[in-house]
Parts: structure tokens; sequence; C-alpha cells
């Protein structure tokens, strides 16, 4: 239905719905921490949201984690051209990497693979009633449904993470090896350089907050979802693209809190 | 006993209920007749705590439920069982699991004990033998009765039907009735149904009410129902287009 809103009034009305959606999360986040205890009984729903999160996402995790390691060394090895010496391109790949491109890149595929589906799963059981239906029987439907899929994104987003972390400087090392001449013995020297046990830390810890995102997002599209199989495309969509963008927005924020001085 | 008290409800601009008073006695049948759109779901949904009310109090058994905690709603729905319009059967689950998934969820019976329930309660709705299959693969008919045997797994006192027929060819729209009725004298459970099947609520119902203009505007047996003077009734069971209900939004 096309209105002539006024624009003020349409920007009021975002603002409102964010605030909403803000408080909406917080009481999801309370309600799966007051239910942990069920959830921990009941590990074998995360299990086995584990394995789907995992089973999904790695075959397209494994390419564009190769492609992105070889990307990080023909673009820092053009960066350095003359000023730099090559043997630092293993330290700029693996930084960057393990700091970066290894969470971000994994949280963004997850988003597009698993954050569709959960919203996809929850929107259809909500326009299908079976919500409703697990309430009447007297089952909370954030202990059964939201609790294992979070848990499991606290859990496997790391997981993933830490091999596409391998997979992508692997990646850069064979580019570096086969394209820029560049020995494997120089970029694994260069990529010890300046390891730093914190710098994985600090990557994971991204990995798991996108992960708890990705999850939480996931669900609480899928619970919102009215009017039936369109309203459940409508929901996938806004699940993949908010997610997205609280994943880019967070990792701001993060790398402002663990590195800014 | 179910006791509705002066229930209001609106969604935005919306007012679904708008003063809907009712009791529903021990072991009756009732059937609350309505319109498309006009908050038949939404009535059931209130009477199990699936939505609270803007105002207005359900008694339960004298007890005012309305204002139970999240907790105490999840032990008041023990006592219903609920029949939803699409069955809303679990996808992901069995035939089996889906009846059972109450009493593995809430009761410490073994794995064979719940097995042996739930193929006497699918024997009870004549739906023998389809414990493996995935709701997918029943046909509409064959979900209602499934989702019944959901419904009635616990051994609920009341049970909620929501348009139990709608959607069924006319014969297997019988066989549900009949098996309201039979749940009815069998198990002595209070039921109530929402529906617009005409039909359908004269077969089953102990007793009649009518939603309308979120108001129920009508209580009565079977036969004052027949008999009726009032207009909006009259015109509804007659299923006229020419009457009191404006049938232009
Ligand atoms: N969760 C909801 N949010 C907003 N509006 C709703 C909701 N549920 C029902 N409604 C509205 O309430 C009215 C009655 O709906 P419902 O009870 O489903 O009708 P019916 O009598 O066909 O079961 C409809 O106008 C519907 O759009
Ligand atoms: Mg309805």
């Amino acid at each position: 239905m096309p209105r002539n809103e006024n624009p003020l009034r349409v920007i009021g009305g975002k603002t409102t719905l964010f605030f909403e959606m803000a408080g909406e999360f917080a009481i999801l986040i309370k309600n799966i921490l007051l239910g942990l205890p069920v959830s921990i009984k009941k590990f074998h729903l995360t299990v086995e949201q584990m394995l789907f999160m995992g089973v999904n996402s790695l075959p397209l995790i494994m390419i564009t984690s190769i492609f992105t390691g070889g990307v990080a060394s023909v673009q820092a090895a053009y960066m350095f051209s003359d000023y730099v010496p090559m043997r630092y391109l293993g330290t700029a790949v693996g930084k960057s990497v393990i700091l970066e491109l290894g969470p971000v890149l994994t949280a963004l595929v997850v988003a597009g693979r698993v954050g569709a589906a959960i919203a996809a799963e929850l929107g259809t059981m909500k326009v299908t009633e079976q919500i409703d239906a697990l309430e009447t029987l007297a089952l909370d439907p954030v202990k059964y449904l939201v609790a294992p899929r979070f848990i499991s994104g606290l859990i496997m987003l790391p997981v993933l993470t830490i091999f596409s972390d391998f997979i992508a400087i692997l990646g850069g090392l064979l580019v570096s090896t086969l394209f820029l001449n560049v020995s494997s013995f120089t970029f694994l020297n260069g990529l010890k350089l300046f390891f730093r046990m914190s710098d994985v830390w600090a990557g994971l810890l991204k990995a798991f907050v996108f992960g708890g995102i990705i999850a939480l997002v996931g669900c609480y599209m899928g619970f919102r979802t009215e009017g039936g199989a369109e309203g459940v495309g409508r929901s996938t969509t806004r699940a993949v693209v908010m997610a997205s963008v609280m994943i880019l927005i967070t990792d701001y924020i993060l790398a402002s809190f663990l590195f800014g001085s | 006993m179910i006791e509705i008290k002066e229930l209001f409800k609106n969604f935005g601009r919306n007012q679904v209920l708008n003063g809907v008073s009712l009791n529903i006695e021990k072991g009756e049948t009732i059937v609350i007749l309505g319109r498309s759109g006009c908050g038949k779901s939404v009535l059931l949904k209130h009477i199990i705590g699936l939505m609270r009310p803007d105002s207005g109090q359900i008694f339960i058994d004298e007890e005012e439920v309305t204002s139970y905690s999240n907790d105490k709603l999840y032990d008041l729905r023990k006592r219903f069982g609920m029949l939803f319009q699409g069955s809303a059967l679990f996808d992901s689950m069995t035939v089996e699991e889906n009846v059972g998934l109450g009493l593995t969820e809430h009761t410490h019976l073994g794995r064979e004990k719940i097995k042996e329930i739930v193929k006497e309660k699918l024997r009870l709705v004549g739906m023998s033998g389809v414990e493996n299959l995935r709701p997918a693969e029943l046909s509409g008919g064959m979900k209602k009765r499934v989702g019944l045997a959901r419904a009635i797994a616990m051994n609920p006192e009341f049970v909620l039907y929501d348009e139990p027929t709608t959607g069924l060819d006319p014969i297997m729209a019988d066989v549900i009735n009949e098996l309201i009725i039979r749940l009815r004298d069998t198990l002595s459970i209070t039921s109530i149904a929402v529906t617009h099947d005409i039909v359908s609520a004269y077969k089953i119902a102990d007793r009649i009410a009518m939603l309308y203009e979120g108001k129920i505007i009508f209580a009565g047996t079977p036969e004052e129902t027949k008999n009726t003077t009032d207009p909006v009734v009259k015109q509804f069971i007659e299923g006229s287009s020419e009457g009191p209900i404006p049938t232009l939004e």
C-alpha cells in the first residue's frame, strides 16, 4: 500500500522500531540465560544444530577462505612493492587473516547460509502455528528452539573461524610461492615473526560474538514472521541483511575496544 | 469451569475482542460460531494463555488465570490440549514423536511406556500404524487426527478445537465430528470448538454461542439456536447474504 508518509514520521517510526528491537533482543538473551540449565540438560538439541551449522557452511567457507588468503597475499605484495621487504608478506597475510578476514568472512558466509536457514525454519513454524503448538504443550520455544541455536552459534563460529584461518593462510602461502616468488620458508618465517597468541584470541572473540548475533537475529526474525510463505521469504532476507550489518558494526566496535588506544 | 469476563483485545486500530463474556461448564461441548476473521482463534488463544487481554479476566475453576506468570501459565497449559486449524504438527518429527512430545518432556515414563500410550491415542483417532510417517506424508484429514491424538496425549481436562472441520471433505469432516463426540463421552473432556461450520456445530454442540463484532451476542442449545429470532444469528445459520450482517468490508 503506497502511502504518502511524512518523512519525519518514517524516521520516528524506524527509531521506535530500533529501540523496540533492542529491547526484545535483551529480553531474548535474558530468557536464554534463565533457561540455560534446561539447555544443558537437552544438549543433544544443541549438538544437532552444531552439526547443521558445520556441515552447511564448511564447503563454502573453504572456498571463500582459500581465495581470500590468496587475495590477501597479492594485495599485500602490491602494497609492499619496493618499500617493504617480502619477508614480511607472511606477517601481513597472517595478521589480516587472523584478526579480520577469517572471523568476518566466516561470519558473513554463515549469516547467509545458517542465519537464513534459521529464520526460514522458525518463520515457517510461526506461520503454521507450530510455535503456538509448542507453547500449548507447555514447552518454551526459547528453551527448545532459540537456546540450542544460540549456543551452537557461540561454539561453532570460533571453530569454523579456526578452519577458515588455516585455509586462508594456506591460500596465501600457495599464491606467494606459486606466483609471487616468495618461498614458503620466507612466508612462514614472516608469519612467525610477529605472531601473537593474543591476536588469535581476539579473532576468536569476534567470532564468538558474531555467532551469537547470527543465531539471535535468525531466531528473532523467524519469530516475528507474519503472513504465510511470502512473510517467510521476507524474514529470511531481513535476517541475512540485518545480521551482516550488525556483524560489520560490531566488528568495528570490538576492534576499537581491543586495539584502540 | 471456565468463566470469561469482559475480555477486550485490540491489535493496533483493529479492535478484535470487544467485551467477550461467556461461561463454559465442566464436561460440556460448546461451539462458538463466527465469521472468518471475527476473532475466534484470538479468543481460543486467550483461553489457553497464548495471548494476554488488554482488559478483562478469565477464571478457570474460580482461579483468575489472566494475571498468571509465565511459569504458572506453562503449568496450566498441561491441563489443556489444542487442535490447531492447520494441525500444526512439527515438521521435523515423526508422528510418534509429535504425539509423544508432551509425555517425553513432562513425565518420567520410559520410552516403551510412551510408545504404548502413543499407540493407544492413535488408535483412538483411527490412525494406527502411522507412527513412523512424517507430517508431510499425511493428508489434511490424517493430520487433523494426529493433531487430535497429540492434543489428548496428556489426558487434558479441556480440549480446544480451532475450526476442526474446515478444509476437509464432508465425510472426513463427519469423522472428526464423531471423534469429538467420542472424546467427550469416553474421556469426559470439556470441549471448546470454534468454527463457521454450522452442520458440525449442530452435531457436536451441547451449547452454541455466537461471536459477532467482538462480543458473544447469543448462547443457547442447538434447539434454541435453530428457533432463534435474533436476526444476526438467524442470518448466519441460514447462510444468507441478506440481513443485518454487513457483507462488504
Ligand atoms: N498476532 C496478531 N497480530 C495482529 N493481528 C492479529 C493477530 N492475530 C489475529 N489478528 C487479527 O485479529 C482478527 C481476528 O483473527 P482470528 O482470530 O484469526 O480470526 P478467525 O475468527 O478467522 O479465527 C483478524 O483481523 C486478524 O488480522
Ligand atoms: Mg482462525
